[in-house]
């Protein structure tokens, strides 16, 4: 058995975020928002956000998936709130390059969200780390409500 | 009648012999597709490279040859379903193809906007999605036989269910989700009382039952290759004859054809007419040495050590705190959905991945059975004849450290 691998991705960060996600809940003055989809799974969640400016004052989500997807939007959540649309960007993208294994940029820590890099030995379970982080994209990008799905 | 030697069988299949994640798999995901013996790999291997050539095209030796081993599969698939004639057999993709078939050169030529179609809540997409397509180009409307918590169809409105708007009625022999066995020699006979035709679709009945379409007196009857232990890209079509007789052609091109001029195109007469283009001759000659697999080793027998498999599995499962098994009909094949309480499906199936376990998770194609249970996903493990109790207690042994992960 590769119990290795296996704590690799369902580290403690990752079950505690998945028992108790943070900033899960609805948010009735958000700026922004957009549904993410993984029909094949069967996770879907709503990311709430309000901008002022091009800053995040504040991100929420919530919805329901696989231990995964939710920790990730959790960790995502917490990562994103305060920051500029630039950095978050930026966070974005090392994310993204983590958890397919494309290597790191050494200019940023990503500090607890490198957990999340777990998912790279488990190609098909990328799919539900990226879900909140395509969502929240679609959601800066869109001034509407908008659909997402990273299958 | 002696029992079932799975050594031996297991032998036949050589995919079954290989470490997943370090670990000797187990593959328990068999109502998603099947694994092939020897037996049909050597067939396929052997066609290609001594037979290979196209098929009703040639004078030469190898089409000739090529077109025998075609039309000898489609007599073996008769005699497996016990079709009255060869011709009543068409070769087509899969399940999915066939309703669509049947759906387009049967159904929608006849659906008036005030008229209905019925299906069951326990369909897989695949029995769904066609006749929604075709409500909406005629208007027509879908209705759909409830089920009760047990995974049961209710039969209780049935008279109401299939009345004069009633045009058609399509359900699954076998639901792929919950593994229910239907009773559907009774439906048919009711529907037909009210002249309604029926498809019956089978792609999870035909690996683990005997089939005889005469004796249930569908007028259709669909499964897919793949899911009983032939290649994939491969399945057939059962319709009575009378019936394919005066459905228009789905497809056109060669092979379907008598004779083509710009004014007029005269149509083959069937099995040819619905099997437009050059067919999948190999899959074909798959299929056919999958039905002699089956049929060496013996449904009968097959489905009794499935049976053991199921009832052991069942019991173990239920015994683990949290479980809840989806799907408890009485008469079941070895299908066996479940979810495990605070863990998502995909989790479970990553985690058994680990332990060299191959299950099915997600929604299984069955989205509106999962909403029915108040789901949004299920893990399903399901058994086929070359399957051991030493991978029923691995599966038990991993889903207990599913559980300790997530405790
Ligand atoms: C009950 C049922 N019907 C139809 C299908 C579709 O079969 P295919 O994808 O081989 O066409 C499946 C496959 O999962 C099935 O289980």
């Amino acid at each position: 058995m590769n119990n290795s691998h296996l704590r690799d991705l369902y580290q403690q960060m990752i079950m505690d975020h998945n028992k108790k996600p943070r900033n899960f809940r609805n948010m009735v003055d958000a700026s922004h928002l957009a549904h993410g989809n993984n029909p094949l799974c069967g996770d879907a969640l709503i990311v709430y956000l309000k901008l002022n400016d091009d800053v995040i004052e504040d991100v929420s989500f919530q919805g329901s998936g696989c231990a995964i997807s939710v920790a990730s939007a959790s960790l995502m959540t917490e990562a994103l709130k305060g920051k500029t649309l630039a950095k978050a960007g930026d966070i974005y993208d090392e994310v993204h390059r983590q958890m397919t294994g494309k290597g790191t940029d050494q200019h940023l820590s990503l500090g607890k969200l490198k957990v999340l890099g777990g998912v790279k030995g488990f190609p098909a379970r990328v799919k539900c780390a990226t879900l909140s982080w395509h969502t929240v994209h679609a959601a800066i990008d869109s001034e509407c409500d908008v659909s997402v799905t990273t299958e | 009648m002696n029992s079932l030697d799975v050594l031996a069988i297991r032998k036949d299949f050589p995919i079954l012999n290989q470490q997943v994640n370090g670990i000797q798999l187990a593959y328990l995901d068999n109502a998603a597709s099947s694994q092939k013996s020897v037996q049909v790999i050597d067939a396929i291997t052997e066609y290609y490279r001594r037979d290979n050539a196209n098929v009703h095209r040639g004078v030469h030796q190898l089409s000739q040859r090529s077109t025998d081993a075609y039309e000898a599969s489609r007599e073996k698939v008769r005699n497996f379903i016990n079709a009255k004639f060869d011709k009543e057999i068409i070769f087509v993709r899969g399940a999915t193809e066939a309703i669509n078939l049947v759906a387009h050169s049967f159904v929608k030529p006849q659906l008036n906007p005030s008229d209905e179609i019925l299906i069951s809540h326990m369909e897989h997409h695949a029995n769904i999605v066609p006749w929604q397509m075709i409500c909406e180009q005629t208007g027509a409307q879908l209705k759909v036989i409830p089920m009760t918590l047990q995974g049961e169809l209710d039969l209780s409105n049935l008279d109401d269910l299939l009345n004069n708007k009633t045009k058609f009625l399509s359900i699954c022999h076998v639901s792929n989700a919950l593994g229910t066995v239907n009773p559907i020699k009774n439906i048919i006979t009711k529907a037909h009382a009210k002249n309604i035709s029926v498809l019956i679709d089978g792609a999870q009945a035909v690996p683990h039952m005997t089939v005889n379409v005469q004796d249930l007196n569908c007028d259709f009857y669909v499964f897919s290759g793949h899911k009983m232990f032939a290649p994939t890209g491969i399945g057939a079509l059962y319709g009575k004859q009378s019936l394919l007789e005066d459905m228009a052609p789905w497809q056109g091109g060669g092979d379907m054809i008598l004779s083509v001029s710009f004014e007029c195109t005269e149509y083959n007469e069937i099995p040819y007419k619905f099997e437009a283009g050059t067919p999948n001759i190999s899959g074909s000659i798959g299929l056919g040495a999958a039905i002699d697999y089956i049929n060496k080793v013996g449904i009968y027998r097959l489905s009794k050590h499935e049976q053991n498999l199921l009832v052991s599995a069942t019991a173990k499962l239920q015994a683990i705190e949290g479980i809840k098994i989806i799907g408890e009909a009485k008469e079941k094949v070895g299908v066996l959905s479940f979810t495990l309480k605070g863990v998502h499906s995909h989790d479970i199936g990553t985690i058994l991945d680990q332990h060299g376990i191959a299950i099915r998770t997600g929604h299984h194609c069955a989205q509106p059975v999962m909403k029915f249970f108040g789901i949004s996903d299920a893990a399903r493990a399901s058994f086929a004849f070359y399957n051991t109790m030493d991978e029923v207690d691995a599966l038990i042994q991993a889903i207990k450290k599913v559980r300790e992960l997530f405790a």
